[in-house]
């Protein structure tokens, strides 16, 4: 290994790190005893944690951190004074191929900033999983970034060595990125996404007729927004969302809570913290919308664009709705079981397969894991005296889910306050 | 009064302890190894003779009886070794073979539930194996690594790593239990290695490593610093992701 790779992997790691796609599910592919490397499908390996909690499951590195855009969020942004550098295709498949060997990772996320052109870097993109897959025979996981603008040949070439590929859409609002990145359109992401879905869905219709055509992008894809930056609602992004997750192949919608890296911007807001708790809340709605077959205007609708941020969205929809509770675990079926808050995807199929040979009774739910403290507020049982929330009046329901107030230092007694004058 | 079986802990002899019990019509309250203490008030005790063709009797009848994810959940089960596991597991035996139809997803059953549940505590601790293990290469080309898993899950993960490593040597060694698998390229097998100070350590020295170990080693902690996000430091999730007792072994934490 030559020197100076110390140096730019840590440059090109730091550039990548605010992208927050790091799964590695979608594929099983067995080893076969060819190469090196499998996926194993389903939910995928973490291999590691990163001190903010984060996992990393694949190496994920940028090619190169210089760029031609000036998107005044992206701290790689052509104006922004960073260290640069590139790695070359050898070092960085040298690094995969290693770091995969003593089991640190699980494949490689590449993405890059772009140079002289988006095919010219799509271009060096493809050719680095090209040459892990012929040259080295890796087997593993491979997620590429596609550039905006990278023509369609590409894109198609670079599918049939990457295991997912993705765009990331970043900002949900075609003025706002506008505003933030006047090099860039929504088109301009869209038109990759629609190059990959196609892709894939001619790839099923080849392989329908003949069964050695090899898979194209077959974790499908997945892409970001950016939560924070711009003004956009909850109910903005969770349309969007809801709207790619309509459409074939898009997996995962990921959210990105802003990190001022550019706090010179006067377009963008100066956040002393990323909005964590509001990031968190779109997560647990997105997982409403793939898991709990929840609509979009359920969670959010105009009278309510924001999520609650002191309560989940599953518990505000709840609340919102009394009229559904309270329900018979012995009767409702799997979608009402799911709205139940303190019941999960896991409890519920145990309840469905358990009241097959008998009655359900409270605590027997809560050793299959449910968390009877919210959902004895929401069942009916025969045998608990516990009020249900339809019984409640709105403000007094909702106080019954929110943290317990900590007292302050000093409440309760009395302070005399001698000011020196 | 109290029926005490003793047995000699192994899976087949649990097998033979459930045959045992259904010649003499008395089910165990308690099961125990052979040669442990008996308890204070026993009733009475039964003695079970390890035989391979009634332990063999009664898997065919499971057989037929279970699916293999709930057949794949008894090797689970008893590979965690919890206290308490093997009884039970008799008694799971002992109902899917009493009832006239299938008993794995009656999870009002305290016992099928309970099953249920360590068979997932256990599939997660193999989850863990294949997640934070670390190769080390030696000088020899052979890639080493060292592992102290909660439960006895090794023998659960091996295929899964001569299927991904299928191209380089490998001898993953529980440091615990003091045995491993070590695969030469054509298949795996078990090893029992004599004691030296790498089985202590589990870390390669600096004559044993391989030329160039320590420079990777180097990269992967500077990327794992690297990629971290400075503003969202959180140590809590950290350590609920990535339990404090795999650091020993893990290169980024070392």
């Amino acid at each position: 290994m030559k020197e100076g790779v110390l140096e730019k992997l840590k440059i090109l790691a730091e550039s990548a790190k605010y992208d927050v796609s790091c799964s590695s599910s979608g594929t099983v592919r067995s080893g076969r005893g060819k190469g090196v490397g499998n996926t194993v499908g389903g939910v995928g390996i973490c291999h590691s944690f990163a001190e903010d909690g984060r996992c990393i499951s694949l190496l994920k590195i940028m090619l190169t951190n210089h760029c031609i855009y000036d998107c005044a969020y992206c701290i790689n942004r052509r104006s922004n004074d960073v260290r640069r550098a590139t790695l070359s295709v050898g070092e960085l498949v040298e690094l995969t191929m290693e770091f995969y060997r003593r089991n640190y990772i699980e494949g490689l996320f590449l993405s890059s900033g772009v140079v002289r052109s988006p095919d010219y870097t799509m271009e060096r993109l493809v050719r680095v999983a090209k040459d892990l897959r012929e040259a080295h025979g890796f087997n593993g996981y491979i997620h590429l970034k596609s550039i905006p603008g990278a023509s369609r040949e590409l894109v198609r070439a670079a599918g049939f060595y990457a295991d997912r590929l993705s765009v990331n859409v970043e900002i949900p609002n075609e003025a706002s990125l506008r505003r933030l990145a006047p090099e860039k359109s929504l088109e301009s992401v869209f038109q990759p996404m629609r190059f990959i879905r196609q892709g894939v869905l001619e790839n099923q219709e080849d392989r329908r007729r003949l069964r050695h055509v090899p898979r194209f992008v077959p974790a499908g894809q997945s892409t970001q927004m950016i939560v924070g930056a711009t003004a956009e609602t909850d109910r903005d992004i969770l349309s969007l969302s809801s709207a790619l997750y309509a459409r074939p192949t898009m997996r995962r919608v990921y959210y990105s809570g802003y990190v001022s890296v550019n706090t010179y911007d006067d377009r963008l807001p100066r956040l002393k913290q990323p909005p964590l708790v509001r990031e968190n809340r779109l997560y647990q709605a997105d997982w409403l919308l793939r898991f709990y077959r929840f609509r979009v205007d359920e969670i959010v609708d105009e009278a309510h664009p924001l999520l609650d941020l002191e309560l989940d969205p599953k518990l505000s929809w709840a609340l919102r709705h009394p009229e559904f509770f309270p329900l018979d675990v012995n009767r409702a079926d799997y979608e009402e079981l799911l709205r139940v808050p303190g019941i999960g995807v896991h409890s519920a199929r145990l309840i469905v397969a358990a009241r097959r040979f008998g009655r359900v009774d409270s605590c027997q739910l809560r050793r299959m894991g449910v968390v009877m403290k919210k959902a004895q507020h929401f069942l009916a049982f025969r045998e608990l005296a516990v009020r249900t929330v339809d019984t409640l009046p709105p403000e007094s329901a909702r106080a019954l889910f929110l943290p317990a107030r900590r007292r302050k230092k000093g409440e309760g007694q009395l302070l005399l306050d001698f000011a020196d004058e | 009064m109290n029926n005490v079986f003793f047995y000699d802990a192994s899976f087949e002899g649990l097998l033979s302890a459930v045959f045992e019990a259904y010649v003499q019509k008395q089910f165990p309250d308690e099961l125990l190894p052979e040669g442990a203490a008996p308890p204070l008030f026993a009733g009475r005790v039964f003695h079970v003779a390890t035989q391979e063709e009634r332990s063999r009797r009664v898997w065919a009848a499971l057989e037929k009886k279970l699916s293999p994810a709930a057949l794949r959940g008894l090797e689970l089960v008893w590979f965690s070794a919890i206290p308490g596991s093997d009884l039970l597991l008799f008694r799971y035996i002992r109902k899917a073979i009493d009832a006239p139809a299938s008993v794995e997803t009656d999870f009002g059953d305290p016992v099928v539930l309970r099953f249920a549940q360590l068979c997932r505590r256990v599939s997660r601790e193999v989850l863990r194996l294949k997640q934070f293990l670390r190769f080390q290469k030696a000088a020899d080309g052979t890639y080493f690594a060292a592992v102290e898993p909660e439960y006895n899950v090794l023998p659960l993960a091996v295929d899964h790593f001569a299927d991904r490593f299928s191209d380089q040597p490998w001898l993953i060694y529980d440091l615990r239990r003091g045995y491993g698998f070590y695969y030469d390229l054509r298949s795996v097998r078990e090893v029992v290695l004599q004691d030296t100070p790498l089985l202590r350590s589990g870390r390669l020295g600096k004559g044993q490593a391989a030329e160039g170990e320590e420079q990777w080693q180097q990269l992967w902690k500077t990327y794992f610093k690297s990629i971290a996000i400075r503003e969202r430091l959180n140590p809590r999730l950290h350590r609920q992701n990535m339990p404090v007792r795999f650091w020993r072994h893990l290169t980024e934490k070392q």
